[in-house]
């Protein structure tokens, strides 16, 4: 376009008006034009691959919820419109309160004691000594194990019968608890393993933020006479908001959708003792020898539109915080 | 405005560059709709390739299963191509398949899920193929038949059955042929118990193989699918309960799968494990002397044990010129001449009473487990078809709050009753 503006000056005191001036135009809008090309090029792969992993999958799993599927009419496909039937279906099931309940609870505890220890941990290995390199990475392992391998090991350590922790507890006279057998302990006991994984992730990306908070404060505190604790209330903390903020998002979103573990564990029993909306979901879509496609399909609706919720408000703290 | 101000050059170099790549994801993306295009003429036409799925990830291709499979192919003009999957994969895998019209040509599914599949209206009868069936036992067969049609061949059956520890009942002074009903079941378990020993492992998992291994149980008491809730229902519940809360069972039971349950035996503490005859071949190898009886139902005499084992189907195809190799292929995976080596390596009681003779001569020890089977249930049999996914599902949750003590086992049965009448 640039060369465009130079053309220009250079055309016009010749006068030759008119047909010059519309090539000058063409020109200009052949150039605009193919820009604009390049510009859709580039952005092309993108969208393909946006609308077939994301927008379609999605459209899909509503299309699902919205239909009355039996098998019969899965495989010819010819499910009839039936509206929210599926939503009310599951909203009214006993399972759903305890389903909620339990996502909440898995989520929220899960993400607390995940982000205190990571950032517990994060500010320990910020201090630079020696071993720290070596020992941060031993702690990223839980991350890179698959996640077959550690739930099926939390899965043995808390056996009720042979399990190394109630084995540990019998040398203090406790008698063995039935970890993933009661009631009362199986969504403990999944949470705990689930904290155990969560702590590499909140590790990694608090331990990257306080690298970016300037020594320089750290010193000039230290001149004023802060305490450690005065440092990390008065600087630390509020220098890290930021990063916090993003830590506390992706782990909401990260654990609202844990299901392998807690299917590997417990497959959300004793009971439903410790279903969420994942495995209840999982359950309906392909857990019987009857697949329920609406309902599971309703059932991850809601998640999804949970994990949307927090996604606004997450954008809408930034904004706040930015303006 | 940033190209503009390179060479006049760049932007051509650039929208190239960003065609050649938008070419490449496309040519990608085609590759991706050829490679499901040749399958479909591979599975649509006449063509020399037949498809097979089984759930036996566990053998193969040098396996005399997938040398069998192979032959089969062979023998009828073909060459089919084999493709094992988990079990619990298959009847949606085939489900999704069928929606997709490239289901395979013959395939080997659990026999709970036929009824599941003939809901879908993707399997083809017995009789519209022409296969004979006639030798085939009629309780196998019942899990594959629905309105008097059958829609497969079992390839073999199994069930469940006691396997029990000597050293250990004999140490605790328990006579094996004593144990005649459930109350002579839970006096020995109780004396295993004050000798110090462990009692029984079974499965109360929260999956259909916790439901497969309640059901001796449930039908021992006389109890019937359609009213869950009923005392004879609550007997058997309470019966399990009683064996956990007691300490005769771990409470692992509510986690353990059948192999599970199997692994806690063979480590030689336990006198009793509820097991089917695929552990045969784990048994000999356990290293303890072990014996074989048949689970008792309430009041005496043996329970009624659910049918496993899996069925050979053959899905609806658009090209209905298939069915004749399909038929040449199933045929010869179930002539008896060829299910006498598929059910010993699978550990499987043999679906014709001819085989059954052989399988018993080659191996004594397999007798009660054919006296099992010749008692044994259809779980989707008696009219209850697609029915069973939805009592199955509410009874082996009511096994687990039950056992977990979250709930009576009236309660828990309650609840089940009145979520399996929603359906």
């Amino acid at each position: 376009m640039t060369i465009a503006r130079v053309d220009r000056p250079r055309r016009a005191p010749a006068a030759a008006a008119g047909a010059s001036d519309a090539d000058a135009l063409s020109l200009r809008r052949r150039h605009r034009r193919r820009s604009r090309l390049t510009a859709l090029a580039f952005v092309t792969p993108l969208l393909a691959y946006l609308a077939a992993f994301y927008v379609y999958p999605l459209y899909r799993n509503l299309d699902l919820s919205l239909r009355d599927y039996t098998v019969r009419s899965f495989v010819a496909g010819d499910a009839p419109f039936s509206g929210w039937d599926n939503f009310q279906k599951v909203l009214d099931d006993p399972t759903f309160g305890p389903a909620m309940r339990h996502t909440m609870v898995f989520t929220f505890v899960s993400i607390a004691f995940q982000y205190v220890i990571g950032l517990a941990l994060a500010v320990f290995f910020n201090r630079h000594f020696r071993l720290a390199p070596t020992l941060r990475a031993l702690f990223l392992i839980p991350w890179l194990l698959p996640l077959i391998v550690s739930a099926s090991t939390w899965s043995w350590m808390f056996n009720s019968e042979s399990g190394v922790v109630n084995y540990f507890l019998h040398f203090f006279g406790v008698d063995p608890v039935g970890w993933l057998t009661s009631p009362d302990w199986a969504l403990t006991s999944v949470i705990v393993a689930n904290i155990w994984i969560g702590i590499p992730f909140n590790l990694v990306i608090l331990y990257s933020g306080l690298q970016n908070i300037p020594a320089e404060l750290y010193e000039a505190a230290a001149l004023d006479g802060a305490s450690a604790w005065q440092q990390f209330r008065r600087i630390t903390f509020p220098l890290l908001r930021p990063v916090s903020a993003i830590t506390l998002l992706l782990g909401l979103v990260y654990t609202l959708k844990v299901f392998d573990l807690i299917w590997i564990m417990t497959k959300g029993g004793p009971g439903d003792a410790s279903s969420t909306l994942a495995t209840w979901s999982y359950q309906l879509g392909f857990g019987t020898l009857l697949p329920k496609f609406g309902p599971g399909a309703a059932v991850g609706d809601i998640l999804i539109l949970i994990a949307l919720v927090f996604g606004l408000l997450y954008i809408r703290v930034q904004r706040r915080q930015e303006a | 405005m940033i190209p503009t101000r390179r060479s006049p050059l760049a932007p051509t170099r650039r929208a190239l560059l960003a065609a050649l790549a938008a070419v490449g994801t496309l040519t990608s993306l085609t590759a991706c709709g050829g490679g499901s295009d040749s399958s479909d003429s591979s599975s649509g036409s006449s063509g020399g390739t037949y498809t097979f799925w089984d759930p036996y990830p566990q053998f193969d291709a040098s396996s005399a299963w997938g040398k069998l499979v192979t032959s089969c192919g062979t023998k009828a003009g073909v060459k089919l191509k084999r493709t094992a999957y988990d079990t619990t994969d298959l009847g949606n895998k085939a489900l999704l398949a069928a929606q997709q019209g490239n289901a395979p040509d013959v395939m080997l599914v659990d026999n709970p899920v036929v009824s599941t599949l003939v809901e879908a209206g993707i399997l083809n009868r017995t009789s519209d193929l022409g296969l004979d069936t006639k030798s085939i036992q009629q309780n196998i067969i019942g899990a594959g038949t629905i309105d008097n049609a059958s829609y497969g061949v079992p390839i073999g059956a199994n069930t469940l059955a006691l396997y029990y520890n000597k050293k250990i009942l004999s140490a605790a002074g328990v006579d094996p042929a004593s144990v005649k009903d459930w109350n002579s079941l839970t006096a020995a378990l109780k004396k295993v118990k004050s000798a110090g020993k462990k009692g029984i492992t079974f499965s109360a998992i929260n999956t259909e193989e916790g439901s497969f291994q309640f059901l001796p149980w449930f039908w021992g008491a006389g109890g019937d699918l359609t009213k869950l809730d009923s005392a004879k229902g609550v007997a058997a519940l309470s019966l399990w309960k009683r064996w956990v809360d007691e300490g005769y069972a771990p409470k692992d039971v509510l986690q353990n799968t059948q192999t599970t349950s199997w692994q806690e035996f063979a480590t030689g503490d336990y006198a009793f494990s509820e097991n089917g005859t695929w552990q045969l071949g784990n048994a000999e190898k356990a290293g303890f002397d072990y014996g074989i009886i048949n689970i008792p139902a309430q009041n005496g005499g043996s329970a009624p044990v659910p049918t496993g084992g899996e069925f050979v189907t053959v899905p609806v195809q658009k090209d209905t010129g298939r069915y004749d190799v399909t038929k040449k292929i199933v045929t010869c995976l179930t002539s008896d001449a060829n299910l006498l080596p598929t059910d010993t390596t699978l550990q499987y009681v043999a679906p014709t009473a001819a085989v059954q003779a052989e399988q018993v001569k080659q191996n004594p020890k397999l007798k009660p487990w054919v006296s099992a089977v010749a008692a044994a249930r259809g779980r989707t049999s008696g009219g209850l078809g697609t029915k069973y996914p939805t009592i199955s599902q509410p009874m082996w949750t009511a096994v687990q709050a039950a056992l977990s003590g979250s709930k009576s086992p009236q309660d828990a049965l309650d609840t089940a009753q009145s979520s399996a009448q929603k359906g």
